[in-house]
Formats: structure tokens, C-alpha cells, sequence
């Protein structure tokens, strides 16, 4: 099968970038949509051109490093599933498709496709995690967990940290990102200590960092490839309240 | 090769006296520890942010050091310890069925075919049980019982299940649980992190008695393009694997060898470099625009089992897309590994598995179009347990299979006149996966340059000839959490009183420039051939010679092949773009270049080992049944590459005895 692929280059950071289409580029149905990136550059590398930057590593849709608005969602139109998960077979031949990067005032563009989500890091370094120094912990059983919590607590923990929540949002909230951490944490005895410092936290460095608010549309869950659930929000904005109304 | 064969003094490798239950425990009670007040005044970089690497950094900063951390991707959250899928192995016996920090280490030497040492063995599985409580208390999701305790299940090697697991998802579970440690210590301001960052060289620098020492690191910013120096009391490097040599294998597109081939080319020995795990259960391969392979968990082979047509004339018709696997009714499939290893059946170790797949296919019994695959088959779990409870188990797994495919394990293709459900089988077949060859170190995880560590996959330490599902993880956080943060304390005792170090000294200067150089070399090529196209070419070599079975003659081939594929790169290598800001190719081709040496090195091991033992298959030597036939007599040993000064010539062999107290060496045996 043949594609057209539409693709956003931009050099660095301050250059002004601008799409470039690049025609008839061969590729398979059985072929991944970042082999055929691969394609595109191999071709472009052959006539001496800079190959299309892109952030990718695992290709099995879990590392969460591959990013691409594809024809208007993030990570393309397969639902529940990463762009490194996503073959051709999903588009018709001759279709002409559309690549940018995550569009967010939190993610600036380092070159082309790829993006700084270094903010993700930031937030997680406020308060994503459990005070205690490895050494001091007692037996892992000593400590029955519900199942249901720790299922619960696992699919939150599921988030894979892509941003497509950011790029899905009109208001570039990171909220379903950042509740989905705090979800996990808070659902376990071991985090539920300091939940509500850690949620007064995250939300001061989310907001610090220029990510917007939500406004419950629900676009970060629909475009999440992990399925990670809006309950996580309502979760967050209920410990958020309680440790406001702490302070 | 030369011919002049060193042998390591046994001192050396710095194990601890006493009864090998005891070792660890005395090593910890006798060694040298630094007070607070000086842990603050010593500075540590640690390359890597993987479960070793991550681990590491924040237990070390923990402790009061001052940690630098270093990343090649964009967050240490990216690190391909995240896609582990299947567990982590603890001796804790929360099953009740028998296991023990003892059974634990005797499987786990038994597994690597006795090519490991004892010594760190025994404290990798005397470690396990703490991990498992490190990672709860950090609020890693593990599977748990309605009673609210800990799930296990079995892995591949072992006769008990002491498997801990998060779904399918264990290694990402396990990896954010260490980047939540390390983002603590990150806020604290112990740990300096530095992302998009990759080693390109260690500094060594002699101290006032004339003993090289490592201090530091010549990293590249991959944003900015530009080379940036670092200075610490010791480095610790967790780089991860070397599978990529492979070009296709189950890792994930940054991994690389360069920070360990940098160390080697600095004086730390490369150990067993010929021993590469090959796993059985990944997606065959489709076609030659794929970028990498796709594994599909050890776990599945609990409920899944592994077959081929009995008769020849099915996979013939498979191989044609004419039939099916549905369509190859009970009576006439081949379980050849219940039928050849009763006593394990479908959970044999991975290179058992993985060469039975072989065989089979070698005989002309592949079922898909390349005749290069083997079905795994979900059918009698589905009877057995009901859709969903299969689907509770694997279910992300299935649809990962289904969307790389096309194919749903889980979906029913008919009801036979036998009256049995027959459920799509999945295909699968061997693929380069984790390599248990490393970076040499002693009991103190100590390379054999002073100063510098290694740690993770990245060493050689603890697994073998071959390692057992569930138990890389394992090791990557002992080393992290439990083992290096004590011994490293052991070497930094007497560098209290050495200062900060500055980056001016002359042999940062020379040691940056050196890494000018390779970039300047690399750009001034000007070739007509893509770093891929080179790499693909380097993976066809590796894997036809150096693979899943190795003779003399091939392995020799191999080597010429590789000299011609380094002129090829040498003067026909294309980067296009300039070396200011990110150039996504320069950073490949340097990588590659790295790769290359790295596939001499394993064809060179693969060559003087003669004999067959884990992962390393060498056609000559095998029983009638085609079993793989250890020399114990001969081959007893680890071997330690040396840097000859260039790549241009053979590297020397040095052979560290191997010395076994507690376990009996025999001939593996999961037959009975």
C-alpha cells in the first residue's frame, strides 16, 4: 500500500515550523505506523536529507516515549493502544496522514515530532511517591491490601506518562495524568498516610507548570492508551478539597 | 586468537571466606562503611536509570551520598526494565510449597547452566525476599488474593511458584516504584538528574600512588549536541543489555552497548559475552522493514502450551496458508515439549525451549509462511478455566498479540467432532531477548577498573550461561537496592579525604577530545549507506553465525564478516545533517559502531568456548538427543576479554575458575 504522510517539521525549538508532505510513501498493512516512519526516513536519508525526528524506544506500548497527533488524536485511531501499536492496516491506501506533535504550552517542540515532557518529571518529583528509605520496610504480607484496592490501585498505576491526556485536552490540563498517581497512591495503606500532602503538592507544581484546569469533558480518557479512568480525577478533587479544608 | 591463555588470580574476584550461606552476611559484618558526615563530601555518578540504575541512585542518595544520574531518553520513567511483563522471583514461600532461599539459588545456578558463581548467587536469592518488601512499601500494585495477601504464580526453571507479578506489567510496576524513590531524592537535592544525556566515556585519572581510578564522565547533551563533563569518586554504570548487536531482538531502540564498550576500552574486562538469551515466546518475524521484536510473556507458557503438527503434510498446508492451526484436530499435535521434558513440560528454561522450537522447525514443522514459527496454544486452559479467567490473566497480552497480528488468542475457531473447543493458537519463535555476558565484576559488583561499577544486565554477575524468567528484575534491584549501596562504601572508606574533583584536569581535556574526534570521524565519512542499513546487515551476520546454534567454521566466517561490514561503515557510512543541536543519525551510527565490536567479542567467546552450555549452543558439541553438552573439565570457567588498544585486533582471554562449595555440578536435567 502507498500513504501520503503530512508531516509537522520544525528545526529547533525557536525556528518556525510548517507541514511537509511527503507522497507515495510504500509501506505494508502488517507494517507498525513508526516502521513506516522508518520507511519515510530511510528515503529521505537516501536523498541526503534529515530524517523526520520522532521520540520512540520500546515499540511495545509501554515505555509511553512515542508521542504523534495522528490525523487529529493522539496516538492515532486505534483506541486503547499507543502509536507504536498502531499498523497500517488501520488506514486506506492512498489516505493522506496527518503527524504533529503534542500541541501544549507545557511540551515545548525540541525538533520536529519531538517534544519536552520534562514537566511530567517535575510534577512527580513534588510528591509521587512514598516517604520511607529503602532498607527500613517490614514483610510485604504483614499488610493485607484489598484486592479490590490493589486492582484498583494497578490500573491507575497503569499510566504510562505519554501526555496524550495533555494533547487530548483543550485547556492542556494534565489532570488525569497527575490523578492517576495520586489515585494509586491514595487507594494503598502505604501511600494513604500523606495523601493529602501529596495531592496539595502535585496540584501546586501542575498549576506552576501551566498546565490548564479541567472542565470534565472526558478527552483524556477517551484518548488514553492505557484506559486510565476520569474516576481518578473525581478521587483527586475529592482529596484536594478534604486537604484544603485541612490546612 | 592468540593462543596464550591467562588465568585469573582466584583472589581477585574478592569472595568472602566461609560456607556459602554465610558469605554475605560475614562480607557485611567485616566491610568498610563510610560515616554521614563523609558520605556528604563524596560524589557518585550513575549511569542509567533502569531498575539497577534507578535503584541505585536514589538508595545511594538515600544513604547521604551526592548522586548524579544520567538518562538517554527523556525521563528515567523510560528505561526498558518497563516492559518486563511477567514477575520477579523471592524465595519467600508464601505458597507454602516447599521453597527456600537455598532452592532459589540452587535453580538459579542449576538454570545458568553452572557458569555462574556461587558466592553471588547465594546473596542474589538471600536478597529477593527484601526487594519484594522494598517494592510493597513503595505501593507497587502486586496481584493479590481475596484475602488481601500476595499472588504467585510459576516461571520457567522452577518447580515452585515464587513468582511476584503486577498483570503483565511487572517491570513497569517495579521501574516507577524505583523512579519514585529516585524523584524523592530528586526533590531532596541528592540526586542531580540529567536526562537526554548519553555516556560516550569514563575518565580515569591516577591517584597520588599511581593506580588509575575512574572519575568521571564525558557525557553528551543529545538536545544540544554538545559534550559536557562530570566528575564523582566513583561511576557506577547500569546501561543495560547488548542485544541490539542482534539489530531485531525484544529491546527496546535506544538500548546500546557504548557506555560498557567504553569501559572495556578503558581496562574493565568484558565477561561471557557469548552468553545471549534467546527467547522462546516472541512474535515471528514478518518482514524486513521490522524494527524490532516483540515478546510475549514467559507466563503465558503457564497456561499455554507449546506444539507443531505431528505430521508433516499439516505444517506443509499451514506453511501455504491453506489450513488453520484450529483446524489440526488434538490427536494429531505435537506438545515436543511435554513430550521431550515431562518433568517441566511447557515451563523448561528458556534455551530449552527455545532450541526445541528450532529442531522443530529445522525438521521442516514450522507452521507459518517463513516456516519459522511454533503455535502457542490456550484451548485446554480456555476448557479448563473459562474465557475469562484465562483472559484475567492475559488478557492485555492477547490484545497486544491481537493488534500486532490481527489474530485473538482468546476467540473460539470451532467445536471439533471430538467435541473439544479449538481456540486461534498464537505463533511464536525465538528472538534475541537479554544477554547474561557483561561488564566483568567481583563479589563487590567492582569492575576490573578500581573505581568504576557495574551493575544490572550490564554486568556479567549472576546469571549463568543462561537466566531464568522473573529473574532479571531480581537482580537488577538487589544490585541496586541491596548489594552496591553496601559495597561501594567497601571502596569510597579510604577516598574520604580525596576532594571534589574539577574537570579541568588534563585528562578530562583529552578524554572529550577523544570523543570529538569519533564524532568528527563518524560526520567526515560521507558514504552512501543509512545506519540502518548497516545494522541490518550487521544483525543477518550475528544471528545466522552467532545465534541460536554456532559451529567453528561459522563463527570463523562470522568474524571475516565483520571486519568486511566495520570497512564497510568506515567508508561508506552516510549522516546526514550537522553535529550542532540533535542529529538523531549521528547518535545511531556512534552506537553502532559500538555494536560491531561488540559482535566480534561474541563471536570471538563463541569460539573458545567449546563446548555447550546455556544460551551458547555450539552444534559440535551435543548428545544424540541433541542436548547441549557441557565440558566441565575444560570449560569450567568465565571468560574475561581484555582490550588489546584497538579494535583492530583480537582481545586476550583471561579465565577466572570457577570454584562450586555447596552445589554438585551435573548434566541439567528437566526430564525427570
Amino acid at each position: 500500500m502507498k500513504v501520503n504522510l503530512k508531516v509537522w517539521r520544525q528545526a529547533n525549538p525557536q525556528a518556525k515550523g510548517g507541514f511537509v508532505t511527503y507522497t507515495d510513501v510504500e509501506t505494508t498493512p502488517d507494517t507498525s505506523f513508526l516502521e513506516t516512519l522508518d520507511i519515510l526516513n530511510e528515503s529521505l536519508i537516501e536523498r541526503g536529507e534529515e530524517p523526520v525526528v520522532f521520540d520512540h524506544d520500546c515499540r511495545e506500548g509501554i515505555c509511553g516515549m512515542c508521542s504523534l497527533y495522528i490525523n487529529g488524536h493522539p496516538h492515532g485511531p486505534a483506541t486503547g493502544a499507543t502509536t507504536c501499536q498502531l499498523y497500517m492496516r488501520r488506514f486506506a491506501n492512498g489516505e493522506t496522514i496527518t503527524v504533529e506533535p503534542w500541541r501544549s504550552a507545557a511540551f515545548p517542540v525540541i525538533k520536529d515530532l519531538m517534544v519536552d515532557r520534562n514537566a511530567f518529571d517535575k510534577i512527580q518529583q513534588a510528591g509521587g511517591y512514598v516517604s520511607f528509605n529503602c532498607g527500613g520496610a517490614q514483610d510485604a504480607n504483614a499488610l493485607p491490601i484489598s484486592k479490590v484496592n490493589a486492582d484498583e490501585a494497578m490500573d491507575s498505576a497503569s499510566c504510562i506518562g505519554c501526555g496524550a491526556c495533555v494533547a487530548a485536552c483543550k485547556n492542556g490540563s494534565a489532570m488525569l495524568f497527575v490523578s492517576a498517581k495520586v489515585s494509586q497512591l491514595a487507594l494503598l495503606p502505604q501511600g494513604e498516610v500523606e495523601k493529602y500532602r501529596r495531592v496539595r503538592a502535585m496540584v501546586a507544581k501542575m498549576d506552576e507548570l501551566g498546565f490548564g484546569n479541567c472542565t470534565n469533558t472526558g478527552a483524556c480518557a477517551a484518548e488514553c492508551p492505557k484506559n486510565i479512568k476520569l474516576d481518578n480525577i473525581g478521587r483527586m478533587n475529592r482529596h484536594f478539597i478534604a486537604a484544603k479544608c485541612k490546612m | 586468537m592468540k593462543e596464550d591463555i591467562k588465568v585469573m588470580n582466584p583472589a581477585d574476584s574478592k569472595i568472602p571466606e566461609g560456607p556459602v550461606a554465610e558469605k554475605w552476611t560475614n562480607y557485611k559484618a567485616h566491610q568498610k562503611l563510610v560515616n554521614p558526615a563523609n558520605k556528604r563530601r563524596l560524589d557518585i555518578i550513575v549511569v542509567g536509570t533502569g531498575l539497577a540504575g534507578a535503584s541505585a541512585a536514589s538508595t545511594l542518595a538515600e544513604m547521604g551520598f551526592n548522586v548524579l544520574n544520567f538518562c538517554i531518553s527523556d525521563s528515567p520513567r523510560r528505561a526498558h526494565s518497563i516492559a518486563a511483563q511477567g514477575g520477579i522471583n523471592a524465595a519467600k514461600n508464601y505458597q507454602n510449597d516447599g521453597d527456600s532461599v537455598y532452592r532459589l539459588f540452587y535453580d538459579t545456578v542449576k538454570g545458568g547452566d553452572y557458569r555462574a558463581r556461587e558466592a553471588n548467587v547465594y546473596r542474589l536469592a538471600e536478597v529477593s525476599n527484601n526487594i519484594i518488601d522494598q517494592c510493597v512499601a513503595q505501593g507497587v500494585p502486586f496481584a493479590r488474593e481475596y484475602g488481601g495477601l500476595l499472588a504467585n504464580r510459576s516461571f520457567g526453571g522452577a518447580q515452585v511458584s515464587r513468582t511476584f507479578y503486577a498483570k503483565g506489567q511487572t517491570g513497569q510496576q517495579l521501574l516507577l516504584g524505583a523512579y519514585s524513590s529516585l524523584n524523592r531524592q530528586i526533590q531532596l537535592g541528592k540526586v542531580k538528574s540529567y536526562n537526554r544525556y548519553e555516556m560516550h566515556d569514563v575518565v580515569l585519572v591516577k591517584d597520588e600512588n599511581g593506580v588509575e581510578r575512574a572519575r568521571g564522565i564525558i557525557a553528551k547533551n543529545l538536545v544540544t549536541g554538545k559534550f559536557e563533563r562530570f566528575a564523582a569518586h566513583a561511576v557506577v554504570i547500569a546501561t543495560g543489555g547488548y542485544g541490539n548487536a542482534y539489530f531485531l531482538s525484544t529491546n527496546a531502540m535506544a538500548c546500546n552497548v557504548s557506555a560498557a564498550m567504553a569501559c572495556y576500552r578503558k581496562g574493565a574486562y568484558f565477561a561471557n559475552p557469548a552468553f545471549v538469551q534467546i527467547h522462546p515466546t516472541c512474535i515471528p518475524v514478518h518482514g524486513d522493514k521490522q524494527s524490532k521484536l516483540t515478546l510475549m510473556s514467559e507466563s503465558l507458557r503457564n497456561d499455554g502450551r507449546i506444539w507443531v503438527p505431528k505430521k508433516l503434510e499439516d505444517a506443509v498446508k499451514l506453511q501455504k496458508g491453506q489450513i488453520k492451526g484450529s483446524d489440526i484436530p488434538e490427536a494429531d499435535r505435537d506438545y515436543y515439549l511435554e513430550r521431550r521434558y515431562p518433568a517441566f513440560g511447557n515451563l523448561v528454561p528458556r534455551d530449552v525451549a527455545s532450541r526445541a522450537a528450532k529442531e522443530r522447525c529445522d525438521k521442516g514443522f514450522g507452521v507459518n509462511n517463513t516456516g519459522l514459527a511454533v503455535f502457542l496454544d490456550f484451548s485446554e486452559a480456555i476448557n479448563r478455566l473459562g474465557l475469562d479467567v484465562v483472559r484475567q490473566r492475559y488478557g492485555n497480552l492477547f490484545d497486544m498479540y491481537e493488534e500486532i497480528t490481527d489474530v485473538n488468542p482468546g476467540e473460539l475457531a470451532r467445536t471439533g467432532s471430538d467435541g473439544i473447543n479449538y481456540y486461534n493458537p498464537m505463533m511464536i519463535f525465538p528472538a534475541i531477548h537479554y544477554t547474561m555476558g557483561g561488564i566483568w565484576v567481583d563479589y563487590e559488583l567492582q569492575t576490573s577498573v578500581k573505581g568504576l561499577f557495574a551493575i544490572g544486565e550490564c554486568n556479567f554477575s549472576d546469571h549463568g550461561a543462561n537466566r531464568l524468567g522473573a529473574s532479571a528484575l531480581m537482580q537488577g534491584l538487589a544490585d541496586g537496592y541491596f548489594v552496591l549501596p553496601y559495597t561501594i562504601q567497601n571502596y569510597l572508606s579510604d577516598q574520604i579525604t580525596v576532594p571534589h574533583f574539577s574537570t579541568d584536569l588534563p585528562e578530562f581535556d583529552a578524554a572529550e577530545a577523544k570523543c570529538q574526534q569519533a564524532m568528527d570521524r563518524l560526520m567526515g565519512i560521507k558514504g552512501k549507506r543509512s545506519v540502518d542499513s548497516i545494522h541490518k546487515e550487521l544483525g543477518h551476520i550475528m544471528w545466522e553465525y552467532v545465534g541460536m546454534a554456532r559451529n567453528k567454521e561459522g563463527l570463523e566466517k562470522a568474524l571475516v564478516e565483520l571486519k568486511r561490514l566495520r570497512e564497510e561503515f568506515d567508508k561508506n557510512l552516510f549522516i546526514p545533517g550537522t553535529q550542532e543541536g540533535m542529529n538523531v543519525e549521528l547518535d545511531k551510527a556512534f552506537r553502532l559502531n559500538d555494536f560491531i565490536t561488540m559482535g566480534e567479542l561474541v563471536a570471538y567467546d563463541a569460539l573458545s568456548r567449546n563446548e555447550s552450555c546455556g544460551g551458547h549452543f555450539r552444534e559440535e558439541y551435543q548428545t544424540e538427543e541433541g542436548e547441549a553438552k557441557r565440558d566441565d573439565e575444560n570449560c569450567f570457567y568465565v571468560s574475561c576479554w581484555d582490550y588489546a588498544g584497538t579494535d583492530d585486533a583480537a582481545p586476550t582471554l583471561i579465565k577466572e575458575p570457577l570454584h562450586y562449595e555447596a552445589i554438585k555440578v551435573q548434566t541439567r536435567n528437566y526430564k525427570s
